[in-house]
């Protein structure tokens, strides 16, 4: 008698946790929520716009993601360090002033004004890190004085280097088309457009997943972000990890930044201010916490493509353009809600 | 830590006091004392190219006349009204405004009409000056703009067109889309960018273009969107031609590469160089110029047969 309850009751138990653990293994990770909202999106533009189901409009939107997601995934692993960038819009506006100043007026190559540039973005970076280290101010607050101090540098720097608010037109430089194909090339493949920012998107995103998810770096971060004096007590560097994730929005501005620059030749120097919030919103509606310490890179590559499908859907669908920013806000906070109700129900099974 | 935090104030402190010294004391003024303050106060987003031209034009007239110019903006009402109430406590002795939000800057306007200062309107606001109580205007009237460029799309045989605006609410770029609106016999849809961010300017022209294959011109409001637009339309495999409002050195050379088709010219920089210059009129002679109606600026196509001419002065900043 014995023996059999024994010879049974094992593989039983076995049974019930095993599927159990994949379910609660896929649907606990932070970007399912976000996919639920791909998903919920996808299918309402599919159905009520017919041009949405073009290739060619699908290539258009992944490009506006891009833009925004190719940021948004340092911002999220910032904020999965438990703390906030508020300077990165206008960041990357500094990045390609840089790069365009010093390339026109110091140095007659664009490389020169790239490499320029990437000292530039990550030295605001590090000091973005350093203060809020040194300072122990809240990373809000911080940021938000860079962000004020560039908005103006940005504009009086080039005013007064320039003599105008944008800088010179930089298309025709020496090194200008070897930039443009590493930055802002294009390939054509029958009617569609594609731009090589989506593809440097895609690898950005799957780097900061597998860095997230598989490495100690990884690790620090969450623990940083979920448990600062833990993490400490056991050792972990967290003042390098912080500065480190501002740099690392820093290298991601100035990427960018030189995308822009290569793409549309010119920037005026006012151009950037509000993308930040666009990049926190993606990593949010991705599945990162306000809090720190909970989130996930590729989630913030699905919230920038809700943030893209949503932009341009309102287009493709015909709406009238007086409420095309209710619509965007409106189609985002339902995407939003939606991830934030599959998330609970995961969580609850 | 209270010394790191000193510090890092100190470092602060540092860092604005060098920005102060970058700054630009303003108009340098000529060697006899300045007779006037004329403060110009604009809705313009720091940071446009379009903006900059203005105030060099205002600069050159307050250089010449030798008075003293105050230039401030913001893009919001409320920032702009309580602009007005800031150089009045200045003691300024006149006001050159865009009159872009009328409701919001009237009573302001008609407080510095109390305090015996002359204002006098500029580029924005040409259906609300005279009811405001301004002395003159300058500027292009952005409705008769507007209809110039429908009259255009019509002679070219358009069927349907948009009207890129990138500052919804704006009073004069509404007025611009209207006016096409009243005399393109076709169809006008108007999109809207935001600010300057040109990868979503041009991704959302792309999308109409894709959802709309009829269209055949593409207008942009502001010029520094005149590139995105052609790059907008080569991406989507459009055939639309594109125009636009207002120029800067960029679309100028576009223009003579045959990219862009023409640009409708308000002359900013002659608008700012006018707003001071009545002011000084009015001031050490009394003139009030217009004789009750508007200085207009423009509308003036620049297009391929005059490009040339134009380019000369693009370069310099000044177009």
């Amino acid at each position: 008698m014995t023996t059999v309850t024994q010879g049974v009751a094992p593989p039983l138990a076995r049974r019930q946790v095993a599927p159990q653990a994949l379910w609660k293994k896929v649907l606990k990770r932070p970007e399912v929520g976000a996919l639920g909202g791909v998903i919920l999106v996808f299918v309402f533009f599919y159905c009520i716009a017919p041009p949405f189901r073009q290739l060619a409009a699908f290539t258009t939107i992944l490009y506006q993601s891009a833009t925004l997601g190719i940021p948004a995934v340092a911002v999220a692993l910032l904020m999965i360090g438990g703390e906030f960038d508020l300077s990165a819009g206008v960041a990357v506006t500094t990045s390609s002033l840089a790069a365009a100043i010093f390339a026109t007026q110091v140095f007659g190559n664009v490389w020169a004004g790239v490499a320029v540039a990437l000292v530039v973005s990550l030295a605001i970076g590090a000091l973005n890190g350093y203060l809020l280290v040194k300072t122990k101010l809240h990373s809000f607050l911080v940021t938000l004085s860079t962000f004020l101090m560039l908005q103006g540098l940005n504009i009086a720097i080039t005013k007064l280097v320039t003599g105008s608010v944008a800088t010179d037109d930089i298309s025709t430089m020496a090194g200008f088309n070897s930039a443009h194909a590493v930055f802002a090339s294009s390939i054509t493949i029958g009617k569609v457009n594609l731009s090589i920012a989506i593809l440097y998107w895609v690898i950005f995103a799957l780097i900061g997943t597998w860095v997230l998810l598989r490495t100690r770096v990884g690790n620090w971060i969450f623990a940083v972000g979920g448990q600062g004096d833990s993490a400490r007590a056991v050792g972990i560097p967290v003042k390098k990890v912080k500065i480190g994730l501002f740099m690392l929005v820093g290298f991601a501005v100035w990427f960018t930044g030189m995308h822009m620059l290569f793409a549309y030749d010119t920037v005026q120097s006012g151009a950037g201010i509000g993308n930040e919030l666009l990049y926190i919103a993606s990593a949010v509606v991705g599945g990162c916490l306000l809090t720190g310490g909970y989130g996930s890179a590729a989630g913030s590559a699905l919230g920038a493509f809700i943030f893209g499908m949503t932009t341009e859907g309102v287009i493709y669908a015909d709406w009238d353009p007086d409420w095309f920013m209710y619509f965007v806000g409106a189609m985002l906070l339902l995407a939003t809600v939606f991830n934030g109700w599959l998330r609970a129900r995961a969580s609850s099974r | 830590m209270i010394s790191i935090q000193k510090k890092a104030l100190l470092a602060m402190v540092s860092a604005a006091a060098l920005g102060a010294a970058f700054m630009a004391p303003g108009v340098a003024s000529a060697a006899a004392p300045a007779h006037y303050t004329f403060a110009m106060i604009t809705h313009g987003q720091p940071g446009d190219t379009f903006w900059d031209i203005i105030r060099k034009g205002a600069n050159a007239a307050a250089i010449k006349d030798n008075v003293k110019l105050i230039y401030l903006a913001n893009p919001t009402a409320s920032g702009e009204a309580q602009l007005i109430v800031n150089v009045l406590q200045q003691n300024v002795d006149g006001i050159a405004l865009t009159l872009a939000f009328p409701d919001s800057l009237e009573p302001m306007v008609k407080k510095a009409i109390d305090a015996k200062v002359p204002v006098v309107g500029f580029n924005a606001g040409g259906d609300n000056w005279k009811q405001a109580g301004l002395m003159s205007y300058v500027g292009q009237d952005e409705t008769v703009a507007g209809e110039a460029v429908g009259e255009k799309l019509n002679t070219e045989g358009v069927k349907s067109a948009i009207c890129v605006d990138q500052q919804q609410g704006a009073v004069q770029l509404e007025a611009r889309c209207d006016g096409i609106k009243k005399s393109f016999k076709g169809n006008l849809f108007v999109l809207y960018v935001p600010g300057y961010d040109m990868a979503s300017a041009q991704s959302r022209i792309v999308a109409k273009l894709q959802q709309d294959s009829t269209i055949g011109y593409v207008v942009t409001l502001g010029a520094p969107f005149a590139p995105t637009a052609l790059q907008a339309v080569a991406m989507s495999g459009s055939k639309a031609k594109v125009g636009t409002f207002d120029l800067t050195p960029r679309a100028t050379s576009l223009i003579k590469a045959g990219q862009l088709q023409w640009a409708v010219d308000q002359q900013p920089y002659v608008e700012g160089y006018e707003a001071v210059d009545l002011l000084w009129l009015y001031k050490t002679n009394g003139d009030v110029v217009g004789g009750g109606g508007p200085v207009l600026t423009g509308p003036t196509f620049v297009d391929s047969t005059n490009v040339d001419d134009v380019a000369r002065f693009a370069k310099t900043g000044t177009r």
